[in-house]
């Protein structure tokens, strides 16, 4: 199969070597055209974004107004902040240069001078790595003003990279703006959306590094060869990340609609000590996890998980043996939301600290029936009243565990029932084939 | 360092200048303008917020909710290594809580302290975006990942001997 973002080709994140093989002819041909054809292009090619809602990309730029006398921005979001979602950084590591052809193309398309990366504080790393690969692009006329040159185009654009510091939140769109303005990141409440009021009110489109890292061989190949590959109503490869009780996590980009099991079995390698698998969340830790019967049949595609129960999100997906503790990793994600909930709604506020509460009073073992219903009530609570989407990815996994695993989380309340009987309660998926022990 | 005064190194006004250039306005440049400030003072104490608010045009409150939105700058300051170990879901699958109990005991510290030496500091960190090699810790800038007990001890004890 064809890797679209991440090419089995060596050191392609060298300037020389990505420029070698075809590297910035996209951009190239895309400057000869004009800009709506490559809108209609990344709409035809159905393209959609990869950090999480799925939305079209090319009908995001649509959106950007023709006319307009303030300047136009492009955010890339390199937040990365889901747990369960690496896949990002392999682009900021692997194939910088792609990324940075994608954003030229994009600025081009509507009509944005500037462009940001926004790139998690933590990944210092990547941030330098992506920095060099800036900087080895601008040296070389790539980016700038010196792209008129290089290109023979009017149009040029410049690429910034801006820094993150430590904030989940900052992945969501009208947060990211408030941060890099230099604000508090509250997410901002919508309407206005970004592409008539974006950053300093001003029309701004945001997309993802990886969907943006699409855009050059769409170009180059055509918006027909992509939209073949994989689902039709989700098309193209999808990084996928695989964490958790697997014996090769990792990330394996592969055609939307693979199947999960194929993911897990086949390229991750199964689960360690050939056990059974509970719990699978297949988006990052705030999509609804699906039960161990629940994943036979199950395509990683955006509409296919929507039938199937849950979300593509960032395509994390997080496998939890037979022997893993529901009650506490369901405990750490509710940690993890009322950590990071910015606190201007009151539902998400409060209510991802009570959920938090109760299930450390399951754990401590003084939790009783009416603690599973009172977890669904604050989690429906919490659902759509909220300004951004932390409430719904705070209120899901809560709601979603306990309903779909209700009988564990019954036996784990009930004093009598202990863990080891209350994981037989479920049929599980067994391993199709005995697998070695997991090395470090 | 005078703790009455901060001021910037010319060196690092200049990078400031550099970081104030990629945005129209000034206040954008405030998160890098944290960081730069934090390198060389440590940590972000009321001086350097009251330096950074003059040199950005902005007022000191709007600096220090910044400040205290971000987990990232420190109010405080930390140790040499700022030991940093997550312990979110995929790496908690992975034993992220038996490496944090680990280095917590190895350190004799709890979350968001430092020892006497003043050479670490600890924090449970929320995902860092190592869930395909966890469990993982960072020091200071620096991941390490696919950890071990073993690995983990083996890093400490150099950290330890290092100057």
């Amino acid at each position: 199969m064809e890797k679209i973002v991440l090419p089995d080709i060596d050191n392609i994140h060298i300037l020389d070597v990505y420029v070698e093989n075809g590297g910035f002819s996209a951009a190239k041909k895309a400057f000869s055209q004009s800009s709506d054809d490559i809108i209609d292009q990344v709409k035809k090619s159905g393209l959609r974004g990869r950090g999480g809602a799925a939305f079209s990309a090319g009908l995001k730029w649509s959106f950007m107004p023709k006319t307009t006398d303030k300047p136009k921005y492009l955010c890339i979001n390199g937040d990365e902040s889901e747990p369960g979602s690496f896949k990002d950084r392999q682009i900021f590591e692997y194939n910088p240069h792609q990324l940075i052809e994608g954003i030229l193309i994009t600025c081009y398309a509507i009509g944005a001078k500037i462009a940001y990366i926004y790139i998690r504080g933590e990944y210092h790393k990547w941030i330098k790595l992506m920095q060099k690969a800036l900087d080895d692009a601008y040296a070389a006329g790539y980016v700038g003003e010196a792209m008129k040159e290089k290109f023979g185009t009017e149009f040029f654009c410049n690429i910034y990279i801006h820094k993150g510091a430590g904030a989940y939140i900052c992945g969501e769109e009208s947060s990211l703006m408030n941060s890099l303005e230099g604000q508090r990141g509250y997410p901002r409440v919508k309407p206005p959306f970004p592409a008539q009021n974006g950053l300093w009110g001003c029309p701004t489109t945001i997309n993802n590094v990886e969907t943006i890292a699409n855009i050059p061989p769409i170009i180059t190949k055509g918006w027909e060869w992509f939209s073949k590959i994989g689902e039709p109503k989700h098309p193209g490869t999808i990084l996928f990340g695989v964490s958790g009780h697997v014996n090769k996590p990792g990330v394996y980009e592969l055609p939307s609609g693979t199947l999960l099991t194929d993911i897990i079995y086949n390229y991750a390698g199964g689960v360690p000590g050939n056990k059974k698998i509970l719990c699978v969340i297949p988006g990052g830790s705030s999509m609804p996890p699906l039960r161990g019967d629940q994943l036979e049949g199950v395509k990683m595609d955006a509409e296919s998980l929507k039938a199937a129960g849950s979300a593509i999100g960032t395509g994390g997906i997080i496998v939890m043996d037979e022997d893993a503790d529901l009650v506490k990793v369901l405990a750490r994600i509710s940690h993890f939301y009322h950590h990071e909930s910015c606190g201007q709604c009151t539902p998400c506020r409060e209510g991802t600290g009570w959920m938090e509460k109760i299930l450390k009073r399951i754990i401590a073992g003084n939790g009783s029936t009416s603690d599973l219903d009172l977890l669904i009530t604050v989690a429906n609570q919490i659902e759509g009243n909220t300004i951004c989407a932390l409430g719904e990815a705070a209120a899901w996994p809560v709601r979603f565990m306990v309903t779909r695993f209700r009988d564990y989380f019954e036996a784990r309340v009930s004093k009598e029932v202990n863990l080891q009987i209350a994981n037989k309660v479920h049929s599980m998926r067994e391993t199709e084939r005995p697998l070695a022990e997991i090395k470090n | 360092m005078n703790n009455s005064e901060f001021k910037f190194t010319p060196e690092n006004i200049e990078r400031i200048n550099k970081e104030i250039s990629k945005y129209p306005l000034k206040k954008p440049a405030v998160m890098a303008t944290l960081y730069i400030a934090q390198e060389q003072n440590g940590y972000i104490s009321n001086e350097v917020i009251k330096e950074v608010a003059t040199l950005l045009e902005m007022t000191s409150e709007e600096v220090l909710g910044v400040v205290t939105f971000y987990t990232m700058y420190y109010q405080k300051p930390m140790g040499k290594n700022h030991i940093q170990v997550c312990t979110n879901v995929s790496c908690m699958l992975r034993g992220g809580y038996e490496i944090w109990n680990q280095v917590k005991e190895k350190l004799g510290i709890d979350n968001m302290n430092v020892t006497d030496d003043q050479k670490f500091s600890l924090e449970e960190v929320e995902c860092m975006g190592s869930c395909g090699t966890a469990p993982m810790l960072a020091v200071n800038e620096d991941y390490y990942e696919n950890l071990t007990k073993e690995k983990v001890e083996e890093l400490i004890n150099s950290l330890k001997n290092s100057n």
